[in-house]
């Protein structure tokens, strides 16, 4: 509804205020009257109505405003019909996830816009205070009037980087209720299950491009595994340590089946052969009976779409399953070497691991510290001093 | 009634780079020719040019900070502003597809909103 009412508006203020408006003489009319046939609808064209009376008030206070309402005034807008919603909502998605906009900005826009997030919620889940969320809201939309940053699908020439940009905010989100630094359990719950509705809608908007079907396939497996990442005491439990059987059996059906859609594509992109390596991690036995072959097959592919250190120390932990802990010893060497993952806990932490397999318990000791010294997230914390203690005592396996 | 799209947004392009030991001299000649060729270009494309200048080397700016005067430019960085336009567009998104086609050395372009002060043009 929000969206439909910014294509009449062109500023997403004063939507908002129409969007309210339209709640609270609903409750007065639906009171008064009973329910519509289609709240959604009447919600919809009374908001509309709003906004055009909101914007034409401003026009006549400042005569300098550009006109921007598309087609004729006097006319009560025609009730919305469902095929004109979606479309309005994919523009204001492409318009919240504008490469031009800070990442944070973009997926509190987002957040607030297409989810509908109040500001104090979407402030308590990333951790900052409500102003300085409000304040970063604020500026984003000052940004986006100023600049002009259209409200509309992007051209087809740049749709797919576009999508590839709105498909990373709908991750980010999912990953930052999955990861969280630290704070409030159920918040964080909540941006999850806003990041699978989002690429569920997603999906329905942009059928034709499979990598949104890969990212959705990407986020029901992780989703799968959720409720066994950390033990009762909420320690960080590792793929391998993972209960197996706790999985969501019925999310990793429908991750596979989405996976073999969308790598139809030619070549696959990054968020579908991901959903790929999290699928086959989904169905496999045990970890130690994983495909590790197909695994690392998948990573090289990943590596050739999308080149990062990260990517390429993911690889390294499926190449010592396949090669050996000398040999992926010496990649993540190189990636150290490398630098650009310098300040990154998950790199000393996996040379620690792979040092711990060689028997290098010295050295391992070194490398868990260096990760401890990086790392905010308690869980994560937890684990690895466990990981040093039972470095200490080499007995331990 | 105007339709937006009527409606242009002037934003200024700042174009960085990577200064050559003989800068303008040594610049290449296809990234010259290639300058030359830029308004015409964004014209074929919906935009418009209104004004561009190209600045001498860093070294050859004087600032003055609170009355001193130094030498140098304001703001040292690795890339030093080498020329700046004035680019009329619809929107943000025409307006980086036209400034996608700054030739540079080595270097990069900012695409800034200009604060629309309702200049009326000369003529």
């Amino acid at each position: 509804m929000l969206a439909a009412t910014v294509r009449v508006t062109r500023d997403l203020d004063t939507a908002e205020e129409a969007v309210q408006d339209a709640y609270v003489q609903a409750l007065r009319t639906w009171r008064r009257d009973g329910v519509p046939d289609r709240p959604g609808a009447w919600l919809t064209t009374v908001a509309r109505r709003n906004a055009l009376n909101l914007v034409r008030r401003r026009q006549t206070l400042e005569s300098k405003l550009p006109l921007l309402v598309e087609g004729e005034d006097s006319a009560m807008p025609e009730p919305t019909g469902a095929d004109t919603i979606p479309d309005d909502r994919l523009r204001l998605i492409f318009t919240c996830c504008h490469p031009a906009l800070a990442p944070e900005a973009q997926v509190a826009l987002t957040l607030r816009l297409i989810c509908g997030v109040a500001t104090p919620d979407i402030a308590r889940a990333f951790l900052v205070p409500e102003a300085t969320m409000a304040a970063r809201l604020t500026r984003a939309k000052k940004k986006i009037a100023a600049a002009r940053i259209p409200y509309a699908v992007p051209s087809p020439a740049e749709l797919p980087e576009r999508v590839d940009a709105v498909l990373t905010v709908v991750h980010l989100l999912y990953a930052t209720g999955h990861t969280a630094p630290s704070g409030a359990e159920l918040v964080r719950d909540d941006l999850c299950d806003r990041a699978l509705a989002l690429a569920r809608l997603l999906r329905r908007l942009l059928p034709d491009h499979l990598e949104v079907t890969g990212l959705h396939a990407l986020l029901l497996a992780q989703h799968a595994r959720r409720a066994t990442r950390t033990d009762a005491h909420g320690r960080l439990l590792r793929l391998e340590d993972q209960d197996r059987s706790a999985w969501d059996r019925e999310l990793i059906a429908e991750a596979d089946r989405l996976v073999v859609a969308a790598l139809r594509a030619a070549p696959p992109g990054r968020f579908t052969l991901q959903a790929a390596i999290a699928a086959v991690h989904a169905q496999a036995p045990s970890y130690a009976a994983t495909d590790w072959p197909q695994i690392v097959t998948l990573y090289d592919e990943l590596l050739r779409v999308w080149p990062t250190p990260v990517v390429a120390l993911n690889r390294a932990v499926a190449s010592a399953m396949v090669h050996g802990p000398e040999r992926a010893l010496s990649e993540v060497e190189a990636l150290e070497r490398d630098g650009r993952l310098g300040g990154y806990p998950y790199l000393p932490a996996t040379k620690a691991d792979l040092l711990r397999r060689l028997g290098r318990h010295s050295e391992a000791m070194d490398a868990y510290r260096e990760a401890l010294a990086l790392t905010d997230n308690a869980a994560e914390q937890a684990f690895l001093t466990d990981r040093l203690h039972s470095c200490s005592r080499p007995a331990d396996p | 009634m105007t339709s937006p799209t009527d409606t242009a947004t002037q934003y200024v392009v700042l174009i960085y780079e990577r200064e050559t030991p003989d800068w303008p001299n040594d610049i290449p000649p296809e990234i010259m020719r290639a300058n030359e060729e830029l308004d015409g270009r964004i014209a074929a494309e919906g935009g418009r040019v209104v004004a561009g200048l190209a600045l001498q080397p860093n070294a050859t700016a004087t600032a003055i900070r609170s009355g001193v005067v130094t030498d140098g430019p304001f703001i040292e960085t690795k890339e030093a502003l080498a020329g700046l336009y004035i680019l009329e567009a619809r929107d943000l998104d025409h307006a980086i597809a036209l400034a996608r086609m700054t030739p540079t050395v080595d270097g990069g372009v900012e695409v800034r909103p200009l604060i629309d002060f309702q200049v009326v043009e000369p003529g």
